[in-house]
């Protein structure tokens, strides 16, 4: 172990740690920064709180969502990792058994998948292995999607590969306050969470609440990451969406609506479990269901979505329940990738095709 | 031709040849110089207990009393003489065969056959008995080793000095698992972060039906120097060299030394498990050869020699053995079916919407037959 508690760079941020630090109220703030925040309040207030991963350290990470924080609290709380993903995972899993809480950084969702073995046969099943016994409280913080126009691997949307695993919490925030509150609930949780970050929303400024007060893990709501959100009302028919697509769906309300269409915008915020109930009681008012998502329908979200809904709402629905997502390719090359992703215009062609029924 | 690479037995850690003689170490005799009569009869009771519950597991697996069954067989001086040399506050991460291990960490062993019989995944409070669970991924759980002691060094209970407090951990795999990328990524995890874990591989020949051959050009060993681990290569058939190498890795991991990598040369004697039949892939010759190896002919004959195994000492393991194995057959044959419900429970920590749901609807479902009036299908 590295007993390093002070890094170089030290000298030069210490005026921004100190703003940082003070930073309370609602705040104009980036998704990366909304993480790098609530990262600091998990760090502040658990010393067995633990930041694992590959250059999360000097570097901040590759999208800067851990900078500073390794100044901030030493080497041996935001620990810069060997490029092995199952390395990491699996000596998180070690350290949990421990009595640490230790919250990795995957670099880029397309390498996730050498860890996937780790996270699959072992983080999600000790719990039950164990008949209880052990607890693991790892949070697997994963970049995905696309958008930004990157290479091969670096804009997959693995996230129902571990939804489809039982004994994992798999989450995806859509806006920077929602990250800010959601980071830390996962950190709270006493299971593994895959926490699916949109990195083509890293950027994109939202207003925080620094100061909202987290749920109370032993209250009935539990950590407050089961639910989804209505987050625009509406009556025609209801968008489902999850993380990046969130803002994709709003904007297609948006649009909607100059054509006289009230569109509803359901963020799942979560996956596992997915909050059924809040989605079947939208599309009772709404009587129509799209769902959409980046990854490859086949198998997809939608197709979860939409066989339960049909279960639940049958007799409400005036139109089969519409999916729109990513084809069934290996993600395409940057320079097609906005092809592939479900932009503004194939949604409204699905919200007409709802409405033809 | 003697074997070469992998199958070489040079440079092995001995203190007992195969035919009970005990030889003279420079480096490692100051570990068992202690061991008076009464030390190694005890390691000699601990390997023909492990024995018995191996045959009688084998003998309930025919019976159809458990679904499969892993044999130690062979391997009892590499586990027993390893797990001797703990200290009550280590940590052990086992793989799927360290029977063993589990019995001198307490365990009961009727609680490994849970596993094997189909009613639990474990069985046994990893935390009470410092035993982690079995791990049927091969190599996963180094990580998890390497990981535990990561943990342990951040709570300082390495190099205090205090015998109480320094803590090693152990992790047990087979030669199989080096081929693993986990056990090499454990490997860089202990080396960049000294941390206090002995990786203990039981080269016992065979990974199933692939030989070492088919894992190394090398010997075992030859992987801990490559990533700056120091490494030993013992007779695993010799309880008391087994003893000797991981009580001075365990000391290396407990006063900050860092990690050890332990390749214990030994043969499985068995199957791979009961499904496997060894007489495909290997002669009955190479079995002979090993067989005239037998880690317990081989401490007994050196207690023999020595006057130290006495009638009353011999009656009272036969005793032993046979409590043991009616122990054995009484309680794996009582285990129950586990209650249906029990099927839902600790999937997570905390409620979650789905399983609940999904343990609703069966309880619907199968209170649905009793309404009926079919009666329990249970």
């Amino acid at each position: 172990m590295t007993t390093t508690t002070e890094t170089p760079n030290a000298q030069p941020a210490a005026a921004r740690k100190a703003t940082e630090k003070t930073l309370t109220g609602v705040q104009k703030l980036p998704m990366a920064k909304a993480i790098n925040l609530g990262l600091r309040r998990a760090l502040e207030r658990d010393a067995k709180t633990l930041l694992m991963g590959e250059d999360i350290g000097q570097l901040g990470g590759v999208f800067r969502v851990t900078d500073g924080l390794q100044r901030d609290f030493g080497a041996d709380r935001v620990v810069d990792t060997p490029l092995a993903e199952s390395g990491i995972v699996g000596t998180a899993i070690g350290l949990a058994l421990r009595g640490y809480r230790p919250v990795l950084e995957i670099q880029f969702d397309g390498f996730i998948f050498p860890a996937f073995d780790q996270i699959t046969t072992q983080l999600s099943k000790m719990h039950y292995r164990s008949r209880g016994r052990l607890t693991l409280p790892v949070v697997i913080r994963v970049p995905f999607g696309g958008g930004i126009g990157a290479v091969e691997h670096h804009s997959e949307s693995p996230e129902v590969l571990f939804a489809h695993t039982a004994g994992l919490r798999v989450v995806s925030p859509s806006t920077p306050a929602e990250a800010f509150t959601m980071i830390q609930q996962a950190i709270a949780s006493p299971d593994p969470v895959l926490f699916f970050e949109p990195k083509g929303r890293y950027w994109e400024k939202g207003e925080v609440d620094l100061d909202a007060p987290l749920a109370d893990p032993h209250t009935p709501d539990g950590l407050g990451l089961d639910k989804a959100r209505v987050v625009r009302s509406g009556t025609d028919v209801t968008l489902v969406a999850h993380g990046p697509t969130v803002a994709t769906a709003l904007k297609a309300a948006e649009a909607a609506a100059t054509d006289g269409t009230s569109v509803e915008v359901v963020d799942l915020r979560t996956l596992s479990p997915l909050d059924t109930a809040t989605i079947a009681e939208s599309v009772r008012r709404t009587r129509r269901c799209i769902v959409i998502h980046e990854a490859p329908v086949l198998y997809g979200t939608g197709a979860e979505v939409a066989a339960r809904i049909t279960e639940e709402c049958f007799f409400h629905l005036e139109a089969p329940v519409l999916r729109v997502g990513g084809f069934h390719m290996p993600y395409p090359v940057a320079k097609l990738e906005h092809e592939y992703l479900p932009g503004l215009d194939r949604v409204l062609d699905a919200i007409d095709r709802s409405l033809a029924f | 031709m003697s074997p070469t690479g992998p199958l070489t037995d040079d440079g092995l850690v001995r203190l007992l040849t195969h035919t009970g003689e005990r030889v003279s170490h420079p480096e490692y005799d100051r570990y068992v110089d202690h061991l008076d009569d009464h030390a190694l009869l005890g390691l000699l009771r601990d390997m023909v207990i492990v024995r018995r519950f191996d045959t009688e597991a084998t003998s309930l697996q025919r019976q159809g009393e458990l679904a499969l069954f892993a044999q130690g067989l062979g391997q009892e001086a590499a586990q027993v003489g390893s797990g001797r040399a703990l200290a009550p506050q280590d940590h052990v991460f086992p793989s799927y065969r360290e029977h063993g291990v589990a019995h001198v960490r307490g365990v009961d062993l009727t609680d490994v056959l849970r596993l094997f019989r189909g009613v639990d995944h474990g069985g046994w409070d990893s935390a009470a008995h410092r035993f982690h669970l079995y791990t049927l991924v091969i190599g996963s759980h180094t990580l998890h080793a390497t990981g535990y002691a990561m943990g342990v060094q951040r709570d300082g209970d390495v190099g205090t000095g205090d015998p109480t407090r320094d803590t090693a951990v152990i992790t047990y795999f087979g030669d199989g698992a080096t081929s693993q990328g986990d056990v090499n990524e454990a490997l860089v995890f202990a080396a960049v972060n000294n941390a206090p874990v002995v990786l203990f591989c039981q080269n016992n020949q065979w990974a199933i039906s692939e030989p070492t051959t088919r894992q190394a050009r090398v010997p075992l060993a030859d992987r801990g120097p490559g990533f700056g681990v120091p490494s030993v290569r013992v007779d695993g058939n010799d309880v008391l060299a087994t003893y000797a190498v991981t009580t001075q890795a365990l000391e290396r991991a407990r006063s900050g030394g860092g990690p050890t990598f332990i390749e214990a040369f030994t043969y499985r004697m068995g199957a791979h498990t009961t499904s496997d039949d060894p007489s495909r892939y290997r002669s009955s010759a190479e079995e002979e050869y090993w067989r005239q190896r037998d880690p317990i002919d081989r401490l007994g004959t050196y207690l023999q020699l020595r006057g130290a195994v006495t009638p009353e000492f011999l009656a009272g393991l036969e005793a032993e053995g046979e409590a043991l194995g009616e122990h054995i057959r009484a309680t794996v044959r009582t285990m129950g079916r586990p209650s249906t419900a029990s099927m839902f429970e600790h999937v997570y920590a905390t409620p979650h919407s789905v399983v609940e749901s999904e343990r609703a609807w069966f309880e619907r479902y199968e209170a649905s037959f009793l309404d009926a009036g079919e009666g329990s299908h249970r």
